[in-house]
């Protein structure tokens, strides 16, 4: 088990730069967007993974409501922590993408507010982490990724309503996507979800040895002769 | 309703082993104890010894780190808080209502008819029940007696009382503790943490001293300072 | 039978704690007043831009104040750690969820009643569209504030900066909501398009976030 880490974070870095690879040289040059649309193969998987940790996050806030297994909560703050970093990186690169091919940095579309209103949701749920002082803290955050989960059909609904009710640029525009793309984005999606696991899992063992640093001191506080106020 | 006759011999609450940390701070630090009904026992110790966080695990407001409380034969506290009458330092009360506004509406929560049974309890802990005034405007002895009358409005068998003597005349105090005492002896079993343990020198059944989250010693007489 | 009663004398209890001291809703409605005021130099409001942006403008203003009154609720029942006499009756959490819900509802529903007048004088509006359809828009509109406001607040109460942390957790959250007012509001105003599909929404929400409240609020109550 200890071995493993080494080994999947040389593996990950590995696939990484493949899929680097691929995404910059072995992938075709698009038409009219030209080399511009190359950041599409690191926003997509971005998103999908961002979406994937936060599914995650939710299934872990619910298990720990039930059974209050303090693991659960540790997986829900790491997935919470690591969906936003994803997300950030999508909406960076989102702007990136427009501004030379849509000629503008951000768009009310409703793919890019509802990821914006997702992010908010998921920085006041750290927010929330950081400010609590009780020992119930994963309970109330707990209940928060309840209440973010549950409002992101709404968000996405009623934005989508929103804006077809008005007029924008026109996204995407459907057309087939050749096959070499698409292999060279699921290798992508492959190599972030590698990424992003990696992150996962050594944040995971970070927050746990904290924990255990933390009841160790309880423990030592227990033990010490306390000193008299 | 409690079974007073086997209540009698078994304990009234048994506490084994309890810790409850405030982060690396350990309030309570290993306490295990049994308590007998009908008697009152008076918690002392300096600030910081955990009487307060004991006293609030037992009314079930805090949740315990780690071990557990059985209290009238069960250690879910939420199942037999009818049972159990809390007064905390602060009082509980709401400033803007007077006294009997007050006891009204706490009655309503415990479902209890309340028009008489709130005179009743006012005039027992020695207010007078008609006052129309806010308790913003009461003395700080009178609220300590309706904090007190709120606590012992449902009719509890256990009491668990928090300073209940602070910021109040002797005089008071002196009615206070007369007061508990003679519900001990109606069958009521009761926790005074107090700093004013000469207060209860004579009425208290039992001393308990606590110190740094941990029951150091009981004892039926309030010993000097120095024999600790 | 016993929800209903305890809710009942809760919500009485609050109303006349609110009747004495007036905190919340003197607060409340100087601090929208102030927003109809600083908005209204922020442009020049003639007849039509006005009923473009008026929707926007009443419940953002009526959002920063209901969280005004939300944050009383709670701080009233810190101040001698009233609640947590509550916390050891007997009295189910959900009756004090309730309570607290209408409570609040009542009071941003007063500020509604006296402060749209003042929107109407200020800004010149006149509803173009069918203006009975403002009532439900403004009932599902405060009911999803506040349902959310109320269990926010309660849960800020266990943190840090707790006033600060109220408008963090809520708004994010309200953002469909809030979407559903203004554009249901808006199309009232210029009766230009349907607001049903908004309505709908408002009431969904209402609905899937009132459920979750009653279903959370005891853990939330209990978290110490």
């Amino acid at each position: 088990m200890k071995r493993a880490f080494p080994i999947f974070a040389i593996l990950t870095a590995l696939l990484l730069s493949y899929a680097l690879y691929a995404a910059l040289v072995m992938a075709p040059t698009e038409k009219t967007m030209g080399d511009v649309q190359r950041i599409f193969y690191y926003h997509v998987p971005s998103a999908w993974t961002a979406f994937l940790l936060f599914l995650i996050n939710f299934v872990a806030s619910v298990v720990y409501l039930i059974r209050r297994h303090p693991l659960a909560d540790i997986v829900a703050a790491v997935t919470a922590e690591v969906g936003v970093v994803f997300c950030t990186v999508v909406l960076v690169t989102g702007p990136l993408w427009a501004r030379p091919v849509w000629g503008i940095w951000w768009t009310w579309d409703v793919r890019l507010t509802s990821t914006l209103v997702l992010w908010l949701i998921y920085v006041s749920y750290l927010m929330l982490r950081r400010f609590s002082s009780s020992s119930q803290t994963p309970v109330l955050a707990a209940a928060l990724a309840v209440f973010g989960a549950l409002d992101v059909p709404l968000v996405y609904f009623s934005i989508w309503i929103f804006r077809t009710q008005h007029p924008q640029p026109v996204i995407g525009g459907g057309g087939s996507i050749d096959p070499r793309m698409l292999h060279i984005l699921l290798l992508n999606w492959l190599a972030f979800l590698c990424f992003a696991g990696l992150i996962c899992w050594s944040r995971y063992r970070l927050e746990r040895l904290r924990r255990e640093v933390e009841e160790t001191q309880a423990l030592e506080a227990l033990l010490e002769p306390r000193r008299v106020l | 309703m409690t079974d007073q006759s086997s209540a009698a011999a078994a304990p009234i609450i048994i506490i084994t082993d309890l810790v409850k940390q405030f982060g690396r701070f350990a309030a309570l630090r290993g306490v295990s104890a049994e308590f007998a009904p009908r008697r009152m026992y008076a918690i002392l110790g300096d600030n910081g010894a955990g009487k307060t966080t004991l006293l609030r695990v037992l009314a079930g407001l805090s949740r315990p780190t780690r071990g557990s409380v059985s209290m009238l034969g069960t250690t879910d506290l939420r199942a037999i808080c009818r049972h159990v009458g809390y007064m905390a330092h602060p009082s509980l009360l709401y400033d803007e209502l007077s006294g009997t506004e007050n006891l009204r509406y706490f009655a309503r929560l415990y479902e209890i008819e309340g028009r008489q049974r709130c005179a009743s309890v006012i005039s027992a802990v020695g207010v007078d029940p008609l006052l129309p005034r806010p308790i913003a405007q009461y003395s700080q002895g009178m609220r300590q007696k309706i904090s007190l009358a709120r606590a012992i409005l449902h009719d509890p068998q256990v009491l668990l009382l928090d300073e209940p003597f602070s910021n109040v005349d002797v005089h008071s105090a002196r009615d206070i503790g007369a007061r508990l005492a003679q519900m001990r002896d109606a069958g009521k079993t009761i926790f005074v943490v107090t700093h004013q343990s000469s207060l209860l020198e004579s009425l208290a059944d039992e001393f308990v001293w606590m110190q740094a989250g941990q029951i150091v010693t009981r004892t039926p007489h309030l010993l000097p300072v120095e024999a600790r | 039978m016993s929800l209903a009663g305890i809710t009942g004398a809760t919500l009485a209890k609050d109303l006349r704690l609110e009747w004495r001291s007036k905190d919340a809703i003197n607060a409340m409605l100087f601090f929208a007043l102030l927003v109809v005021v600083v908005f209204s130099f922020s442009f020049d409001p003639n007849a039509e831009e006005s009923r473009q942006i008026a929707g926007g403008l009443i419940w953002v203003a009526f959002l920063f104040a209901s969280v005004v009154a939300l944050n009383q609720t709670w701080a009233r029942e810190l101040r001698n750690q009233a609640l947590d006499a509550y916390r050891v009756s007997p009295a189910p959490a959900n009756a004090l969820f309730l309570a607290k819900t209408v409570g609040n509802f009542i009071f941003v529903g007063v500020l509604e009643v006296l402060m749209t007048p003042l929107f109407i004088v200020f800004y010149k509006l006149r509803a173009l569209g069918p203006a009975w359809q403002l009532i439900p828009v403004a009932i599902l509109g405060t009911w999803a504030l506040v349902v959310n406001g109320t269990f926010f607040a309660a849960m800020s109460i266990r943190t840090r900066s707790r006033e600060i942390m109220l408008p963090l957790l809520l708004f994010p959250i309200s953002i469909p909501a809030i979407l559903a007012m203004v554009n249901a509001t808006t199309a009232i105003l210029t009766g230009e398009l349907s607001s049903r599909f908004w309505i709908v929404l408002l009431a969904t929400y209402d609905v899937v976030f009132t459920i979750a409240c009653l279903l959370l609020f005891e853990m939330v109550l209990h978290a110490e």
